[in-house]
């Protein structure tokens, strides 16, 4: 008999994916999915459940499909059409206790998969370069979906304890990235002018969403041999970004705002409703966040297909071009050469061979 | 302690006051001067002995002259178009390279004219710890180490320091940081950084070589808790101890502002004979002539793995650092004609 998943925040584009991919693979037999609000997208051949994680109802669930093996995508941070943080951190929190709970309920509960986020380690100038999963923070995030994350983890820690018998993996994702993701980040790289804190440069990696569908996949199913996938992971693409590089590739001016400022005018924005610009959003822009993926790889037998770079340039091209592109640029600099140095040697030749 | 520092500074002074009989007085200091920059002059034009027949006229100047414009167009694209590469830690090597020693060159060669020695005592390859004494008021020794490396080295290994936690609260200074290599001073970078195979630059007395008054210079402070020790072990990487002669004189701490220091939330607020009495003028550092010396290397793959949690054997191999680095200070003391040539 195969595998009955439930996935939980199917409504999003990333639940509704992970949906439709998982339930091709051979191990699966039904996919349940839960969601407070009716998708907009189809789920395929899953079974399609509207339920609140945050009420007990979600047990009953469970016991009805005999399910073994649960996805809790439902960790994020922005509200699915409307609603303010309150109804996010409750869903985040009550409905992760909620989910937890039922499982625990659940004799059949073989296998549990959290999504988090690398957010929880903070980001302070005092922290080291690149986060291990045994890094602890610093400073711990005092608000926003990343202490949510926090706090979510600790529940399925002590879930963990309670039942030694379920493999539990939690994966905390850096950035997610894609043509399709909605985000903070993606929100506020969406703007024609990018705002940057002043003197400060933060480093930043992102994965892409194909990354995530096909670590979610792995960490569902039973590890394949020589590896492990219960624990805590971190899944980020390889290399680094800064975020002068992403606007420059993005074709977007900055234009960096001292500290304070930048503090002040997002509790403005956030205070009349305009963007959802947390604290911690703040923070990562101005002290950014590199986590370490060595154990990821060697333990758990992961490694994405993109690279941060790669994964930006995915994102790059589903956005429309900024008031400063790339190419244009580079055009201008080329005609710029071709006009001052047009029989340069050796160096004009790599300069046309880049165009 | 205290005796072990008197007595070389008296051997020091009665042999600097040997030299100049020796020496035949002024005329041989003056002849001197000139001798460390003579060997220059040659080495230049015989390195560019094979460019310098090819531009006896104007256009093969023009042709290295465009060719230098489109190299600097093709970085200038890179640039604005973002596709450059940094790695985890930030560092940005091409903009390293070409702008920020650059700009670092002309206060290492015309200001401190740096004299660098025993260079190739750091590996053409692999992991090192050099390990330096800190002076200077403002972290430049740091950075003039690194030129150093970067202009000397036979392999052109680039330095990668740490540095202390206020450089990366800073704004500005933290991105011109990171961009230039440096991180944290904390064991999880330094272990990372030696584990890629990168040299890594400490200066373990921290702050307190860093603020210490005049009266105290070329005086080795505790060597923090011998953190870098353990590192290294860890790594297996040999220590190269570095000695620096120069910084100590360019910027004469004669006072801290403690209240002043407190306020603006720094570890000392530095008053000099001129700073801040004159301005920003008094923060221009005096051209002394430095020197640094790389040591000898101390191999640690001999010592197994769990060594590095023998807290007295690091006790000794700090000590042994430590005593390495002081007697290498004074015998370039010794060797030093003043303190500005």
């Amino acid at each position: 008999m195969g595998k009955v998943v439930l996935v939980t925040g199917a409504a999003r584009h990333l639940g509704g994916r992970f949906v439709r991919r998982i339930q091709r693979d051979p191990e699966v037999d039904r996919v349940i999915a839960v969601d407070a609000v009716e998708p907009v997208h189809p789920l395929g051949a899953a079974d399609f459940v509207r339920v609140d994680i945050r009420r007990p109802e979600v047990a009953k669930v469970l016991a009805e499909h005999d399910v073994d093996t649960v996805v809790h995508l439902d960790v994020t941070g922005t509200a699915l059409g409307g609603g303010g943080r309150t109804s996010v951190k409750e869903t985040n929190v009550i409905g992760t206790m909620q989910l937890l709970g039922a499982c625990q309920k659940s004799p059949r509960i073989a296998r549990l998969v959290v999504k988090s986020t690398t957010s929880v380690y903070g980001s302070a100038p005092r922290d080291p370069a690149v986060f291990t999963e045994t890094t602890p923070a610093k400073a711990l995030p005092s608000g926003g979906f990343a202490k949510d994350a926090v706090e979510v983890e600790g529940y399925v820690r002590g879930f963990a304890r309670r039942r030694p018998d379920v493999a539990v993996c939690v994966l905390r994702f850096a950035n997610i990235l894609g043509p399709r993701i909605d985000s903070p980040l993606t929100e506020y790289l969406a703007l024609p002018v990018l705002p940057t804190v002043l003197g400060y440069d933060p480093r930043l990696q992102f994965v892409h969403e194909d990354d995530v569908i096909d670590v979610l996949r792995l960490a569902a199913h039973e590890p394949r041999r020589a590896t492990q996938n219960s624990g805590t992971f971190n899944v980020a693409g390889d290399g680094v970004l800064l975020l002068s590089q992403c606007a420059r590739r993005l074709g977007r001016p900055t234009v960096p705002v001292l500290l304070p400022a930048v503090t002040w005018v997002g509790t403005a924005l956030r205070t009349v409703g305009i963007t959802d610009f947390a604290p911690e959003q703040i923070r990562l822009l101005t002290h950014g966040r590199v986590v370490s993926t060595v154990h990821t790889r060697e333990v758990f037998g992961f490694s994405p297909r993109h690279t941060t770079a790669e994964a930006f340039a995915d994102f790059a091209r589903s956005r429309g071009r900024g008031l400063l592109p790339p190419e244009a640029l580079a055009g201008a600099v080329d005609r710029l050469a071709a006009r001052v140095a047009p029989g340069a040697p050796s160096g004009a030749s790599t300069v046309h061979d880049g165009a | 302690m205290a005796d072990a520092k008197v007595i070389p500074f008296d051997d020091d002074r009665s042999r600097a006051r040997r030299r100049p009989a020796r020496a035949d007085g002024e005329t041989a200091a003056v002849r001197a001067l000139p001798g460390p920059q003579e060997p220059e002059p040659p080495a230049f034009p015989g390195a560019e002995e094979p460019a310098a027949p090819v531009a006896p006229g104007p256009p093969a100047a023009r042709g290295d002259w465009e060719r230098r414009l489109a190299g600097g167009l093709a970085f200038l694209r890179r640039r604005i178009t973002g596709e450059y590469e940094v790695d985890e830690f930030g560092y940005d090597e091409e903009l390293t390279d070409q702008v920020l020693m650059s700009l670092l060159r002309p206060l290492y060669e015309k200001y401190f004219r740096v004299e660098v020695k025993g260079v190739e005592n750091i590996p053409d390859k692999g992991g090192a710890l050099i390990v330096a004494n800190h002076s200077g008021t403002l972290p430049l020794d740091g950075l003039m180490m690194q030129v150093a490396v970067h202009d000397h080295h036979p392999a052109g290994r680039h330095l990668r320091l740490l540095a202390a936690d206020l450089v990366f609260v800073l704004p500005v200074v933290n991105e011109l940081a990171r961009k230039a290599g440096h991180t944290l001073a904390c064991a999880e970078d330094a272990e990372r950084l030696l584990r890629a195979g990168e040299v890594v630059g400490v200066m373990p007395e921290g702050f307190k070589g860093l603020g210490k008054p005049f009266g105290e210079r070329y005086k080795l402070q505790r060597f923090g808790r011998g953190g870098f020790v353990s590192t290294a072990l860890r790594a297996g990487v040999p220590i190269v101890p570095c000695s620096i002669v120069g910084a100590e004189e360019m910027y004469p701490m004669v006072g801290n502002a403690r209240t002043l220091a407190r306020i603006l939330g720094l570890p000392y607020f530095p008053l000099t004979p001129t700073f801040p009495w004159l301005g920003p003028l008094g923060a221009l550092p005096l051209p002394t002539k430095w020197t640094i010396q790389f040591g000898e290397p101390i191999p640690t793959d001999s010592y197994a793995p769990e060594a590095a949690e023998d807290p007295m054997l690091m006790f000794n191999l700090t000590d042994q650092v430590r005593e390495q680095i002081q007697h290498t200070l004074y015998k370039l003391l010794v060797q030093r004609r003043s303190v500005f040539f």
